[in-house]
């Protein structure tokens, strides 16, 4: 499943989209992001029939992402994501 | 002073129904799914997997009195005692709210698998407009979600947008539709996203002499595109079914057709029950399972 956390608005597309048939659950977005925008949880809440533990992005961050990863992306000489580079199974991304 | 009494154009119709061809009493499982909307609350009460009945409200100010009330006018024409349901889910915006529940399941899932059931298995995008948000959804055969995108942060070509514009228009919100194309010529759409500047300039298109029809075209065809642009970033793919009380809307749901090129799929059922149809069939697969009420 691809799950898009986030919001459209006025100034633009702000979404994080997390694969979850990659995400193994393993933790390591959330030490990585220094916004503290992921967590894990034991079951995928959009597939209640599937018990396997899953990144989410946390309820509260979802519609303030463009300020809570502003720091992560500069204008130029934007370095590689925290939590793309920390996501060995490569399940995150980001829409703008 | 004589009592002033203001008509309210945005209310619509609530309804409650109730199959008289099913006995609850010969089903296995009697499973529940409340859905507790930021403008309606649905209650759906299921028999071993058959919509036994349902109602359908407003939401009030107070989630759990919602709930309740749901519960209470779905079962207002039935003869179902509360404590013969074996499984209760609350789901949608205010579901951690509903103090019967067993669980809770995500508006989303209750959704797609909601719209399986109601539209069948052909189903592969569905789209809900709700009260304040908009959902796209992609799903498999079995109703499991397999893409979505939800926008719960801008009230724009939402379910409340509308009911601003009945309400500034004194247009009944059943009427929207069928007078948004009674027009000369199709207007430019409104290019304000935001429901509030929308607002404004509704106004304004009203004082420079434009006709209460053609404002509501204009509104309506600014609210497809806001929705087709939020599809456009899941992709759609056949069959195509719209759920909440948007999919009433022919203005709307007409222009937006045109836009995405496909006819959305029909269904005797009422849209706005979706998705507490999903989450009545998670409650009786759990059921099965052996985790229902002893």
């Amino acid at each position: 499943m691809l799950a898009n956390y986030g919001y459209s608005d006025g100034s633009g597309n702000y979404f994080i989209t997390i694969d979850t048939d990659m995400c193994n659950g393993c933790g390591d977005c959330v030490e990585a992001c220094p916004a503290r925008v992921f967590e894990v949880v034991d079951e995928n809440p959009h597939d209640p029939m599937n018990e396997e533990p899953v990144a989410i992005v946390v309820a509260d961050k979802k519609k303030k992402l463009k300020y809570e990863c502003g720091p992560c992306k500069p204008a130029s000489d934007r370095p590689p994501l925290p939590c793309m580079e920390a996501c060995k199974a490569g399940a995150i991304s980001h829409s703008w | 002073m004589a009592e002033e009494q203001k008509r309210e154009f945005w209310r619509w119709l609530e309804s409650n129904w109730v199959n008289p061809d099913i006995n609850w009493r010969n089903a296995q499982y009697v499973t529940v799914g409340i859905d507790v909307g930021s403008v309606s609350s649905q209650a759906v009460v299921m028999a071993d997997g058959q919509i036994f009945a349902y109602g359908n409200m407003r939401t009030g100010s107070d989630s759990p009195n919602s709930a309740t009330n749901a519960l209470k006018f779905a079962l207002e024409k039935a003869d179902l005692p509360e404590d013969k349901i074996n499984y209760l889910i609350g789901t949608g915006y205010g579901r951690v709210n509903v103090p019967m529940a067993d669980r809770t399941v995500t508006e989303i899932a209750c959704h797609a698998r909601g719209a399986n059931f109601i539209y069948g298995p052909e189903v592969r995008t569905v789209l809900d407009v709700g009260g304040q948000d908009i959902k796209v959804i992609r799903c498999d055969a079995k109703g499991k979600v397999t893409n979505f995108l939800m926008n719960d942060k801008c009230a724009a070509g939402t379910g409340r947008g509308m009911e601003v514009f009945s309400d500034l228009l004194s247009v009944p919100i059943g009427e929207v539709g069928e007078r948004s194309f009674e027009v000369d010529r199709e207007p430019p759409p409104v290019s304000s996203t935001c429901v509030v500047y929308a607002k404004s300039e509704a106004t304004g298109l009203l004082r420079k002499g434009w006709k209460t029809n053609e404002v509501l075209a204009a509104y309506c065809a600014a609210m497809a595109e806001r929705i087709f642009s939020l599809m456009e970033r899941v992709g759609v793919e056949p069959e195509f079914a719209i759920t909440g009380g948007m999919a009433k809307n022919r203005g709307v749901i007409d222009r937006l057709k045109k836009k995405v090129g496909l006819e959305p799929m029909k269904t005797k059922w009422d849209s706005q029950i979706a998705g507490a149809v999903g989450a009545a069939l998670f409650g009786y697969a759990l059921c099965q399972k052996g985790k229902g009420r002893k």
